[in-house]
């Protein structure tokens, strides 16, 4: 469903340039749950952007869903990341004047999708993270925990192909943690792609795919 | 994004910044509050003026000693005067077929005694005529009489503050009066409340126009006002008084005759220009407000970075964050422009009651041009702050906690 062909992203740093990634081939098919690890600086979080779409490339082909992604304009780059993909970040990036209930309505209402429908299908997803009575809490009188679960309802609800999570569980102590990936899995589960980026070999155990990235390329990729 | 959701999203959005929205309310309130209450005041002033000239009648010409020398332009209301408009020269003017009412008009300020009390008042010298083309009333006795107007009669009218300084509680008509250094018998009084072009009437003294030329020692009047028999002949009034004036002061063209309408639409011309002038700089206040709006949405964008970053993220192309954030700046500009309003309606309001006399009240013009501008600048001064949040880099947006 991901191919990646020859992908590299630079960045200029004053008049130097510096490879985040370098050259990378990567094909990632549905429904695979994949943990992207490696050292601090390797490249992890802008293959994850990429893939995302949050960032071009500047160099190589993308094609998602067969389709050349490189080639697309800012407003179908959007279209794109509203309809098929789900992010999840370290810093949950909920906005704190909404309450839960809205902050996961938010793409559905970016989409411009009825309140009806809306309302519906935020109950369905504030109920499969087990948080239907703080529906109308805002993130502050929320948990770490918490937040993170109504970042990954708000991620899944517009039924994205891929969920893409940069250390979902980097600011939250074990136990949540563990929750936190747990439902994660679930979605996993239901068919949805998984790319996990971390920093915890423990973590990483879990996926059934793992890609150690050193220095802007791939080292190694584990499949079980 | 629907309308609705748009406007829901903004009402949040300015909920959760109250301060800054606040503010942003005060600043555009105060210039679109500016506005309509300096055009009320404006717009007052020139209605004031023209209700006070229409009272007069509009058959009424004014002859004025000087000439004016510039063709077009407003007539000269205070002019030199190469040559005297003698009393005599006003006399002849009654023989004019066109013309029904003469009234020479002398004006000086003299000290009116009675016994130990004394004051300051204006003394206006003319005839008869005056009364009828001031609409004068008469509260007790009668005006003054003057078969000839030539003749120094000792008599006066007196204002009704006038009286009521001098003569307190005692009756006043066929008492004597001293003027200056001459005395004079009160004949009759004027009603209360009567203005002439603003002027309050109640603190005059009327005496025959030859008395008060010998008082104040002139040869010449300050002006003589003619009313017509009718409005349609109004110029060749005009035309005739010229020709008299101009054979008896050997060919010379030295005097100015001005309609009434023209005095009108002089005043209104400059009243009109005041407010525009006064609304001009009222506008400088809603530009301000909007240079402030600019900056506060600036600040707004650094502020929210982070949520701006996430809405791409999650789907929102470029234009719908554009319009998120000008939806802002139209929604503060626009709802501090209807405050803005509301307090200028109630400034005028207040000022209203405190100048009863005055139709003070915001033209129509100025408070849609006020609101347009509001919101012109609102948008305009939002556009580029919504840019620059358009223009976010999503990565480097959302690595910012
Ligand atoms: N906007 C940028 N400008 C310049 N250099 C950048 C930029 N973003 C990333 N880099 C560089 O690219 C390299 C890879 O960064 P990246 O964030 O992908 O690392 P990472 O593997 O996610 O690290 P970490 O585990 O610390 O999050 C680093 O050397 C970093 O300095
Ligand atoms: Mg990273």
């Amino acid at each position: 469903m991901i191919r990646l062909q020859g992908i590299s992203r630079e960045f200029l740093v004053g008049d130097q340039a510096i490879k985040a990634i370098k050259d990378i081939d990567l094909s990632l098919d549905a429904g695979e749950y994949v943990a992207i690890m490696g050292p601090s600086g390797s490249g992890k979080s802008t293959l994850l952007n990429v893939i995302g779409l949050l960032d071009r490339p500047t160099a190589g082909t993308y094609l998602l869903t067969a389709q050349d992604v490189t080639q697309l304009s800012d407003n179908e780059i959007a279209q794109v990341r509203q309809t098929k993909i789900g992010f999840v970040f370290q810093f949950f990036h909920l906005v704190p004047r909404l309450t839960a209930a809205e902050n996961i309505a938010l793409p559905m209402t970016l989409a411009g999708i009825p309140p009806a429908q809306r309302r519906e299908r935020v109950t369905e997803v504030l109920e499969s993270i087990g948080l239907s009575e703080r529906a109308h809490h805002r993130p502050d009188q929320l948990s770490g925990g918490q937040r993170q679960r109504v970042a990954i309802a708000r991620a899944t609800v517009m039924n994205p192909s891929v969920i893409l999570a940069d250390e979902p569980t980097g600011n939250l102590d074990s136990k949540s943690g563990q929750d936190v990936l747990r439902i994660l899995e679930l979605l996993n589960e239901q068919g949805i792609m998984l790319l996990v980026v971390t920093h915890d070999p423990e973590i990483g155990a879990r996926a059934r795919r793992r890609i150690r990235i050193v220095d802007g390329a791939i080292e190694s990729d584990i499949q079980q | 994004m629907t309308i609705r959701d748009v406007i829901a999203f903004t009402i949040r959005a300015l909920q959760g910044f109250w301060v800054r929205t606040m503010l942003m309310l005060t600043a555009m309130a105060i210039g679109v509050a500016a506005v309509v209450m300096l055009t009320a005041l404006g717009e007052g002033a020139r209605r004031f003026v023209a209700e006070q000239f229409s009272a007069l009648g509009t058959n009424l010409l004014i002859v004025l000693p000087g000439r004016s020398e510039t063709t077009g332009g407003p007539p000269p209301l205070l002019g030199e005067t190469p040559r005297d408009l003698t009393l005599d020269d006003a006399l002849e003017l009654k023989r004019i077929p066109g013309v029904r009412r003469v009234a020479p008009v002398s004006l000086g300020n003299a000290e009116v005694s009675v016994g130990a009390r004394n004051r300051d008042v204006l003394i206006v010298g003319t005839s008869g005529d005056y009364q009828h083309i001031r609409q004068l009333n008469i509260s007790q006795g009668r005006f003054l009489e003057t078969p000839d107007p030539r003749r120094m009669f000792p008599e006066c009218v007196i204002g009704a503050e006038v009286r009521k300084q001098m003569f307190g509680i005692q009756a006043a008509l066929g008492q004597w009066l001293r003027l200056g250094d001459r005395r004079c018998r009160v004949v009759g009084i004027l009603g209360t409340e009567q203005h002439s072009l603003g002027v309050s009437m109640d603190e005059i003294v009327l005496v025959p126009v030859s008395l008060a030329l010998a008082m104040f020692n002139k040869e010449s009047l300050f002006r003589v006002l003619v009313e017509a028999r009718s409005r349609d002949r109004l110029t060749q009034t005009k035309d005739a008084i010229l020709n008299v004036i101009r054979s008896r002061h050997e060919g010379e063209d030295d005097v100015t005759v001005i309609a009434q309408d023209a005095v009108l639409a002089t005043f209104d011309k400059i009243l009109r220009a005041l407010t525009y002038a006064v609304a001009g700089i009222a506008a400088i206040a809603l530009a301000v407000a909007g240079v402030l709006i600019m900056n506060i949405m600036l600040i707004a964008v650094t502020q929210r970075t982070a949520e701006i970053g996430l809405l791409k993220a999650i789907g929102a192309p470029p234009r719908q964050i554009t319009l998120l954030f000008l939806s802002e700046a139209a929604t503060l500009s626009m709802s501090g422009a209807v405050m803005g309003w509301m307090i200028g309606e109630f400034g005028a309001w207040v000022m209203a009651q405190a100048y009863p006399d005055v139709p003070i009240g915001a033209p129509a013009w100025a408070v849609l041009a006020a609101l347009g501008v509001a919101l012109a600048t609102g948008v305009l001064f939002g556009i580029l702050p919504a840019m620059r949040a358009a223009q976010l880099d999503p990565v480097t947006a959302l690595s910012r906690r």
